[in-house]
């Protein structure tokens, strides 16, 4: 039963890292239908980023911070540089083009970085688990949960209150329709890239806490894919509760069904679920069906 | 029409598509500021995208104004972005209601906000609501699944959050029961008179466009053929053949195709 309590809370707080991450992927998807295969990428590179800020003998929250800052800088960087001079032309370009951009980050990872795993000295969060009745939940799960959580409120609330949240969404419906009053799609585009690199890259901070940063938390924003279909690919609460549900999949299995079947169980059930899962709602769990009149 | 008080020039624009289409072959038109003026004609004839080349929409669809120019405000427009466009005061109604349906009413009328300073986004939509109290009513709900009227209602609300001084509504009137529609131009009608908002009509039901706006373009082929205020177009008898479909007075049978012989004396 422990164990089962066990598995129950650790793959909530990682699916709510998840989410962080999968925010990332809806929000371009959304906005411009394009699914960011350098989703990873952007993911490792939050990591080493914060690492970096931390390294500086910064405290945690103000490199997760920076790390921020410098996603947006990027996130538009990337929006003008590769992505701007392909609005309007097929979906499928832009795609290749995100494929591209993750070998390329990829390897300015590796040549900026190396290759090697690095550890955040001295660890951020207390070791020692705290005690909860019979749970034991290790603090680094518990903070990166809480942070997470406050990251995925803020973006959310940025959608439904803001003018700019509501314009990217407006542009996410009828791109013709908000370009006549004004929102311009450039823009709209760049805060997505810019709002995806942030929650990734904070996603990949967190992650990077747990196991220690190298190329293999590229893999984990990558297990996010299947979280976002789950979700439906323009639902932001989809992406929350795919990003809790893959979570918690993936611990389960890791606990249960790893006796059976050794080796990476664990990474494989959520595709298995997702795949099983479209079977019979294809359009995931909030997303998008037409809405049509009669 | 006097030239000093126009918000809009149009001089002979032509508009290609894709560098080889020609749509527009040399429009002219003025809108009067703080008018009204009706673009009439049959489908096809080029009134979207007179709209769509002031506004600046066309640039999306790989159109282009390659002659000729659109002067407003006695700067012109034509090479501009359509976000600047909009800026400036220009806003166009798309046709066939283009509401952003995941967002509710209220979303979509801020929407249209999004340029306004912070607090005059209130002011704006009480302006909307004592206009059309049916979106005060139907506020929350999401915009893809309140009726088509109350659609056609919330799109030109939205164009009113930003502020416009000249308003392109594209055939308000499609789709709808004639009830909605007198309700639709109603309101139109108010709003010029009221707010001081020049409209740019166009508009297929041409007897409805000729009571409400005093005066009126005839598009056919990507030309104007004909302009003149509206009585003299009501009485024309081309335009009560061909468009009102009650010309001579008597009623035609289609099974008389001596009415085919006739020509539309304007085309050459």
């Amino acid at each position: 039963m422990e164990l089962f309590f066990m598995s129950l809370t650790t793959g909530i707080m990682v699916g709510g890292i998840y989410a962080l991450v999968a925010l990332g992927w809806v929000l371009i998807y959304k906005c411009s239908g394009v699914l960011n295969l350098a989703m990873g990428e952007l993911t490792l590179i939050g990591a080493y980023v914060t690492y970096s800020f931390y390294e500086m003998g910064m405290p945690f929250i103000l490199a997760v911070f920076l790390t921020l800052l410098v996603g947006i800088v990027l996130g538009f960087l990337t929006e003008r540089i590769f992505l701007d001079r392909l609005i309007g032309e097929p979906i499928l370009a832009v795609i290749m083009v995100t494929v591209g951009l993750s070998f390329f980050l990829k390897g300015l990872i590796g040549y900026l970085w190396g290759s090697d795993t690095r550890v955040f000295e001295p660890s951020v969060f207390d070791i020692k688990p705290i005690s909860v009745g019979i749970l034991k939940i290790s603090p680094v799960y518990l903070w990166s949960f809480i942070l997470a959580i406050v990251l995925l409120i803020v973006f959310v609330c940025f959608f439904k209150y803001t003018r700019w949240g509501l314009s990217m969404q407006a542009t996410a419906d009828d791109e013709t329709a908000a370009l006549s009053l004004g929102v311009s799609a450039r823009f709209v585009y760049s805060a997505a890239w810019a709002i995806a690199f942030m929650s990734a890259g904070v996603g990949g901070a967190l992650l990077g806490n747990i196991n220690g940063i190298n190329i293999s938390v590229g893999y984990l924003g990558l297990l996010v894919l299947p979280a976002v279909v789950l979700g439906g690919l323009n639902s932001v609460p989809g992406a929350i509760v795919g990003g809790i549900l893959i979570g918690l999949l993936q611990n389960f299995s890791g606990t249960y069904l790893d006796q059976y079947f050794p080796g990476g169980v664990k990474e494989i059930v959520p595709f298995v679920f997702m795949a099983v899962f479209l079977l019979f709602k294809p359009y995931g769990l909030w997303g998008w069906e037409r809405i049509e009149r009669v | 029409m006097e030239t000093s008080e126009a918000i809009l020039k149009i001089k002979n624009v032509e508009v290609k598509y894709h560098e080889v289409i020609l749509v527009l072959k040399g429009v002219s038109i003025e809108v009067p500021r703080g008018g009204m003026v009706a673009l009439l004609g049959a489908n096809g004839a080029g009134k979207s995208t007179t709209l769509k080349a002031i506004s600046g929409l066309l640039k999306t669809e790989d159109g282009e104004v390659t002659d000729g120019g659109i002067e407003y405000e006695g700067k012109f427009i034509h090479h501009a972005k359509a976000a600047k466009i909009a800026k400036d005061g220009i806003v166009q109604v798309i046709e066939g209601r283009k509401v952003f349906e995941h967002l509710t009413v209220e979303e979509n009328l801020k929407v249209g906000a999004h340029l306004r300073k912070t607090g005059s986004v209130k002011d704006g939509l009480q302006m909307v609501y004592h206009y059309f109290p049916r979106l005060l009513e139907k506020r929350n709900e999401t915009a893809g699944f309140v009726s088509g009227g109350e659609q056609q209602m919330a799109v030109v609300g939205r164009a009113l959050m930003t502020e416009p001084k000249l308003v392109l509504l594209d055939e308000p009137s499609m789709g709808l029961a004639p009830m909605l529609i007198h309700e639709i131009f109603n309101i139109v009608t108010k709003l010029n008179r009221e707010e001081r908002i020049s409209i740019l009509l166009v508009e297929q039901n041409v007897k409805l466009a000729l009571t409400i706006a005093p005066y009126a373009y005839v598009m056919e082929n990507g030309r104007i053929v004909m302009d003149d205020s509206s009585e003299k177009l009501s009485q024309n008898e081309d335009i009560k053949d061909f468009y009102l479909g009650m010309g001579g007075g008597v009623k035609k049978s289609f099974r008389d195709v001596k009415h085919y012989k006739r020509r539309k004396r304007w085309l050459s």
